[in-house]
């Protein structure tokens, strides 16, 4: 089934003048939205749905996460491969992890220079992922990522996970506390450590597996896991992400769109009118709401966009769930973007909703919910969710790559 | 807008573990026997050994809800430089801690540790710093993740306890306070 789609996979990117996507079940094939004929399909079909964990039952259904699927291959065969769906795409994180549970295809260990494979504790927000490190040839519509270091999640060959590394946070190594079959980083950072993690003494990352155990050690930068569209051979200076407007007021069973690769490389990628808001290389920028100006990123991956708290904004959260906003009524908040300082100083405005997330969120099915935001955290701050991205093309551009609205980090709107 | 972090900090982990107070009463008791290492002090240094072997789960678990001593328990544990500042209702104890994480702690005049806040490229080591709390943590970080359907910051608020999590990969952040134990008239935004 794998080698068959493989082959259609690879007709297909021949075929240079009509551009096809994938869909992301794997097994779909449409046109997409552009016009252009393109060197390279540079196009990937992601879709807001309920995501594979709704297969668990109705309360596992995903609000407000897109996804798409990935092709992962063993380094240099063109058979030995697998397609991924169900896979989120997220802006604020770099480098592929799959759920171990997902991954059929058996792909070679990293090892160090001790000849010990290498495993890694990856901290989120909201927890950590662990498992080993892997190496894969990593295809996403025409374009490839050859020898790529990713992440397994949940492996059963290292079912413990370090005490020092699950005190970074709980675990989401399965289905159910992912919500995923696997996470597409795609963020600013090529790497997901840096150099951090090249010299000992830092939080616990990356881990030397021999036999005895999984000790802290460091990781080199190309060894680290990292952004695949930064290890493209084309392409690979940034990413767009393009969602269709979501009213508030009517929430969407599911919605689709496009990853695109690449900015300025083609004929389908260009900046257009879109401003370029420098970021520091993590993507962080600023924010200003009612004269007071607070840290900011745009980061797919949140499923709702969380900023300020109730005492700043007035927005009451709601009853049963401190986490969300429930005003009686949709609001409309105005707030103004600036570049990280130091950067390219642009600013410029930018409106979002906030709806009553119980109302929005009450029949469950519903996976595209525009209006859906909560209260920040400690440091007062705007997380751009994905309710952001409804109606907008967002530009994320890698550090150090050239593009024509100048060089990353940036994310542009 | 927040002062930008440093990233570039390093230290050794470090994992001896003594109680400071214990430590000096053997060097007291040391002073005493005029450097004689008499059986009464080898004695002394045993049981001393011994309470604080015993004492390790109290004094490598309080962070929040501990007192003085285990600031300066993470202080070692962290091996980081620390700065104090102060006001009139408690004391900061900042930690420049591993791989660029700062850590504040604040600590009330009777000195008990009410909160706790942190910025860096990984979260701390949330079983030292959350302590007593660390269990009724992960229950409420479950809990929410049961409701929430998707990823995101983490607020947990409950009576006893308040944990929040912010940012994306390699730029977190968070706190936790007890909201009760919070010294008249400050206010939790001054955790940060």
């Amino acid at each position: 089934m794998n080698a068959i789609f493989t082959r259609i996979f690879l007709l297909l990117s021949l075929v240079a003048a009509s551009i096809a996507v994938f869909g992301c079940g794997g097994s779909t094939v449409s046109p997409s939205s552009g016009t252009s004929p393109a060197a390279t399909l540079n196009v990937q079909a992601i879709s807001v749905n309920t995501g594979p964990s709704s297969a668990l039952g109705p309360n596992f259904n995903y609000v407000d996460g897109a996804f798409t699927s990935v092709t992962v291959c063993v380094p240099g065969s063109t058979t030995n491969c697998q397609t991924i769906s169900g896979i989120l795409v997220d802006t604020g994180s770099s480098g592929l992890r799959i759920l171990s549970s997902a991954l059929s295809v058996s792909l070679p260990p990293q090892t160090n220079s001790g000849g010990n494979p290498v495993a890694e504790c990856a901290a989120f927000t909201d927890g950590i992922t662990w498992g080993p490190v892997e190496t894969a040839d990593v295809k996403i519509a025409g374009e490839q990522a050859g020898s790529l270091p990713i992440q397994v999640i949940g492996s059963p060959t290292y079912p413990t996970i370090p005490a020092d590394c699950s005190s970074q946070g709980v675990p989401e190594d399965d289905l159910q506390s992912l919500g995923a079959n696997g996470l597409l980083g795609i963020g600013q950072s090529i790497q997901d450590c840096g150099t951090d993690c090249t010299a000992s003494g830092g939080t616990p990352t990356y881990y030397t597996c021999p036999s005895s155990g999984c000790t802290d050690t460091t990781e080199s930068l190309t060894q680290q896991v990292q952004n695949p569209v930064a290890s493209f051979a084309t392409d690979n200076n940034g990413v767009i992400v393009e969602l269709p407007e979501v009213p508030v007021a009517s929430p969407q069973a599911t919605v689709s769109g496009s990853l695109i690769f690449g900015i300025g490389t083609q004929s389908n990628n260009g900046l257009g009118g879109a401003t370029v808001f420098g970021t520091d290389a993590f993507g962080d920028f600023n924010t200003t709401y009612n004269s007071t100006t607070y840290q900011s990123y745009i980061d797919s991956g949140s499923n709702a966009i969380y900023f300020l708290d109730t005492s700043t904004t007035g927005i009451p959260v709601c009853s049963d769930v401190t986490f969300w906003y429930c005003p009686s009524s949709a609001e409309n908040i105005l707030v103004q973007n600036t570049a990280q300082a130091g950067t390219n100083g642009a600013t410029g405005p930018a409106t979002f909703a906030v709806g009553n997330a119980d109302t929005l969120t009450s029949n469950g099915i519903t996976a595209a919910v525009n209006g859906l935001a909560g209260p920040g955290s400690n440091m007062p701050s705007f997380d751009f969710g994905l309710p952001f991205f409804f109606g907008r093309n967002i530009y994320t551009a890698f550090e150090g790559r050239s593009t024509p609205g100048g060089t990353g980090p940036y994310s542009a709107y | 807008m927040p002062t930008p972090q440093p990233r570039d900090f390093r230290c050794r982990r470090k994992t001896v573990i003594v109680h400071p107070s214990l430590d000096e009463e053997i060097a007291v008791r040391l002073q005493t026997s005029n450097g004689t290492y008499s059986m009464k002090i080898r004695l002394l240094f045993a049981v001393g050994i011994v309470v604080a072997v015993l004492a390790i789960p109290r004094w490598t678990s309080a962070s929040l809800g501990g007192d003085l001593a285990s600031v300066h328990d993470d202080e070692m544990k962290m091996q980081g430089t620390s700065k104090t500042t102060s006001n009139d209702a408690y004391n900061v104890q900042e930690i420049q801690a591993t791989g660029g994480i700062v850590i504040r702690e604040y600590v009330s005049r009777s000195g008990n540790v009410f909160g706790v806040a942190w910025q860096g490229r990984t979260h701390p080591d949330l079983r030292q710093v959350l302590g007593a709390y660390y269990d009724q943590y992960v229950q409420a970080v479950q809990a929410q993740r049961a409701q929430r359907h998707g990823h995101g910051p983490l607020s947990i608020q409950q009576s006893g306890l308040v944990v929040q999590m912010s940012g994306h990969m390699r730029s977190l952040m968070g706190r936790a306070y007890i909201p009760q134990n919070l010294p008249a008239g400050t206010r939790a935004e001054e955790i940060r």
